[in-house]
């Protein structure tokens, strides 16, 4: 792109300086290369952008060190903010209250679910204070709500049999 | 069912800020009203943040009703599922609204800029921080990853032109509500000419959003 501003820029100064009308059509031509070469960049740009912000409604607010490998700095600040700037709308919504709306992404259809672990995960807390261990291969009949997470994470498996 | 749960009487049920007394009934059905709309409609609608707030009031209300009911009863676990359905619906509600002002930001910030004064936002405060943020973010990416090496002259990308308008033509279905007359139906091909339909109350139709996008806001007909 350097290369064609530069040639276009001495052909300017030339049109200019000397009245020599018959450089306007390649200047134009190039202009235009300029122009098709800054869409093609910000499009492919904008569409990792949008790829990104998909990663955060899909793994939550940490991501897994090999999608992180391959993302550049600047990527991973936009990540941060986009992260900050999500965080503290759920944070505001209800008049203060806070409502989690990377949550519940399918209707409910039952209150507790068969899951099976995937790999070991340690100790895991339901509501009534029982504590379940979460080893692997091991099965559980666990309430949904406390799940959803896990099953994103890959921690746990919904078994529908 | 929910009437059961909220019996300490109608005072949680109070809009503060309109007149009449919704029963939690009709609120949720608003809520469903609101979603539905939200949904299939193109472009981002009208603002309803008295009934998300009025919605999630009513939710840490049967929240905390569920705890004074002793574990076990087998009303407790259809209160959880009608609790844990509302948030569902809240939630995806609020995903639209995001997942819309994400994909069209620019033109939203333009309408919200140049929209008069007595007119309703689309917007609600956390919304439209969110957005202006969403925006600068995206602009300072773009701008340090690549803009600020290009040429001097091509260093800033109109955001308006850049990102894609929402599709106002597409096709939607939709049940009547109240009784329209007179519905003016532009042409879509040169060869067809523009005519005039009634729609009937309970009648249910398809047609392009952009001829009925002012009866979506003004609640006489409801998207399904």
């Amino acid at each position: 792109m350097e290369a064609l501003y530069e040639q276009n820029q001495t052909d300017v100064n030339e049109a200019k300086a000397d009245g020599r009308a018959e450089l306007i059509p390649s200047i134009k031509l190039r202009h235009c290369c300029l122009l098709r070469n800054q869409r093609c960049l910000t499009a492919y740009l904008y569409d990792r952008l949008l790829r990104i912000r998909a990663l955060r409604w899909e793994y939550g607010s940490v991501l897994p060190a090999n999608v992180r490998f391959h993302m550049c700095a600047e990527e991973v600040q936009w990540f941060t903010h986009y992260k900050k700037s999500l965080a503290s709308f759920m944070r505001s919504l209800g008049g203060g209250e806070g409502l989690d709306i990377t949550q519940d992404m399918k209707p409910p259809k039952s209150l507790y679910i068969e899951v099976r672990c995937l790999k070991d995960h340690g100790e895991f807390e339901i509501d009534d204070g029982t504590v379940i261990l979460l080893k692997k291969n091991s099965q559980h009949f666990l309430p949904r709500w406390k799940c959803e997470q896990l099953i994103r994470q890959g921690v746990l498996e919904h078994v529908m049999s | 069912m929910m009437d059961a749960l909220s019996d300490d009487g109608s005072d949680v049920n109070q809009d503060d800020t309109q007149e009449d007394v919704m029963t939690p009934a009709e609120l949720i059905a608003k809520l469903e009203e609101a979603w539905l709309n939200e949904k299939f409609s193109p472009e981002l609608q009208e603002n309803k943040s008295e009934v998300v707030e009025c919605v999630m009031e009513q939710l840490s209300h049967m929240e905390e009703n569920l705890q004074r009911v002793k574990k076990g009863d087998a009303k407790a676990s259809i209160h959880r599922m009608e609790i844990d359905r509302i948030r569902f619906v809240l939630s995806s509600y609020l995903r639209s609204r995001l997942q819309k002002i994400e994909k069209f930001f620019p033109h939203i910030l333009e309408r919200e800029k140049s929209r008069g004064e007595g007119a309703p936002s689309l917007l609600s405060p956390e919304e439209f921080a969110f957005a202006k943020e969403y925006y600068a973010n995206t602009e300072t990416y773009l701008k340090a990853v690549a803009l600020k090496r290009m040429p001097p002259n091509l260093q800033t990308v109109d955001m308006l032109k850049a990102v894609p308008e929402p599709c106002l033509d597409s096709f939607v279905f939709l049940r009547v509500k109240e009784r329209q007359e007179n519905i003016l139906v532009e042409p879509e091909a040169d060869d067809q000419r523009e005519y005039v339909v009634d729609l009937e109350e309970g009648s249910q139709h398809l047609m392009r959003y952009r001829t009925i996008a002012p009866l979506v806001s003004s609640g006489a007909v409801q998207l399904i």
